[in-house]
């Protein structure tokens, strides 16, 4: 079966539908898959739960779901750089769901991985226990989260192989591997896909078991916070 | 209008913070006056800088025209790798702090209570950013110090004996160093370890709503 398609919106083809639930890699605006997000803004699916760590920016990746109201409920750690995020929330526009940077990470892990809940203890005694099962073990206690298996996943890489084995690059890897995992189907955008073969297997981050759909294209790779210092001397 | 501040100043206090660190140790320096933490580190000390996004071995910030977009920290700003940098992904990132492998984390906060209580995500109504990764640091990490100042800008102590603000975590901070010096978690309430420069313990006392032992 040929994974590779000729842009996102071939990609999405068939697998949209209103309501479902996206789970999307990226922190902040590094590793996002702006391709399919901009082509998922294009089709104008409604009412998404979108897993990520952040929403974007306004204008940019996650944010322009959110411009056009596509986004019933956010499940993320991180929300602080989005306007148009704060506003709809405290308006009551949009659901928001809190989770520890960590702990939405394990969830997507998990869910992939075949495990439908596990007990940790990030969060005890906080708002984020709220509800949830405790245990003590060896004299601590936990509380139990639950694996995110999601309808679609949506993910950024820097190279695949025709297989869809994939190559991270620096930071951008971050949510995009536990994010790809835990999806029914996974859809990858990459800047470059090489001929098979030529990424050595030794070195493969994602293989492409987990992956159904790949796109190649050109992306923008925003920079959120540009700090930069001093030459010494010239 | 800025109000002269008594004690230490952010530079200050992220060197006080710093002798904290030790020569082996994986460290996660939070946003804010930790962030400046890594200016200071002792000469001899050999510290491993971890960003929560997926990186062992941080860097400095890039020089102008040398920045990528693929490498932030988890402030979100370009830095830097070494050559003992490791990168990975968010799920391995959480797993060695959620299983104790980093030493230490230094992070800000906005209310620290005497029982280790903490508090630095969130004010009710008014600011909903999100906790980050800040809640499995501190239920995580070997050992959690706070670097804050010691009141707020109405002058009120933030260190408290209970918490007001929605907690990140319970009992998870085990010293404070503010402007005006150095406290303990302790059994019972907070110990003094050493006051600011300028600073009488009479003074640390009076501005300080939570126990100090004697």
């Amino acid at each position: 079966m040929k994974k590779i398609y000729p842009d996102a919106a071939t990609a999405l083809d068939g697998l949209l539908f209103d309501g479902m639930t996206i789970a999307a890699g990226g922190f902040g605006l590094c590793g996002i898959p702006e391709l399919l997000i901009a082509a998922i803004r294009d089709a104008g699916t409604k009412d998404l739960t979108v897993a990520s760590n952040n929403a974007g920016v306004d204008g940019f990746g996650l944010g322009l779901l959110l411009e056009t109201r596509q986004v019933r409920k956010m499940i993320s750690s991180y929300v602080g750089e989005n306007a148009e995020f704060m506003r709809q929330y405290l308006s009551g526009e949009l659901e928001l769901e809190f989770n520890p940077q960590g702990t939405l990470a394990e969830r997507m892990r998990a869910g992939g991985a075949g495990i439908p809940g596990f007990y940790t203890a990030t969060g005890v005694g906080t708002v984020i226990a709220e509800g949830k099962e405790v245990k003590t073990f060896n004299g601590r206690e936990y509380i139990l989260e639950t694996g995110i298996i999601a309808d679609l996943s949506i993910v950024k890489a820097w190279k695949a192989d025709p297989s869809g084995n994939l190559v991270f690059r620096k930071t951008a890897r971050n949510f995009n591997p536990p994010a790809a995992t835990c999806g029914k189907t996974c859809i990858v955008e990459v800047e470059e896909i090489v001929p098979m073969g030529s990424l050595d297997p030794d070195t493969i981050h994602l293989p492409g078991i987990y992956v159904h759909r790949l796109i190649q294209g050109q992306h923008e790779k925003r920079i959120e916070q540009r700090t930069v210092r001093k030459r010494e001397g010239v | 209008m800025a109000v002269e501040q008594k004690g230490w100043n952010r530079n200050q206090m992220a060197a006080r913070a710093a002798q904290e660190l030790q020569d082996g140790w994986y460290v996660n320096l939070g946003i804010g006056i930790p962030t400046l933490v890594s200016n200071y580190i002792p000469e001899g000390v050999n510290v491993t800088l971890q960003s929560e996004n997926g990186m062992l071995g941080m860097g400095p910030f890039p020089f102008e025209g040398e920045e990528d977009a693929d490498l932030i920290n988890a402030g979100k700003q370009t830095i830097t790798e070494l050559p003992q940098t490791a990168f990975f992904d968010s799920a391995q990132s959480f797993a060695m702090i959620r299983g104790g492998k980093i030493a230490m984390a230094i992070l800000g906060a906005m209310e620290v209570a005497e029982n280790g209580d903490l508090a630095n995500w969130m004010i009710p109504g008014k600011l909903v950013k999100g906790m980050g990764g800040a809640m499995d640091l501190v239920a995580g990490v070997g050992r959690v110090v706070v670097v804050m100042d010691h009141t707020n800008k109405a002058g009120e102590s933030k260190v408290l004996r209970d918490c007001t603000l929605p907690l990140t975590g319970k009992g998870v901070v085990d010293r404070i160093i503010t402007n005006l010096g150095v406290l303990d978690v302790v059994e019972g309430g907070l110990r003094i370890v050493e006051c600011a420069d300028g600073v009488t313990e009479a003074e640390l006392r009076a501005a300080t709503e939570a126990t100090i032992l004697d």
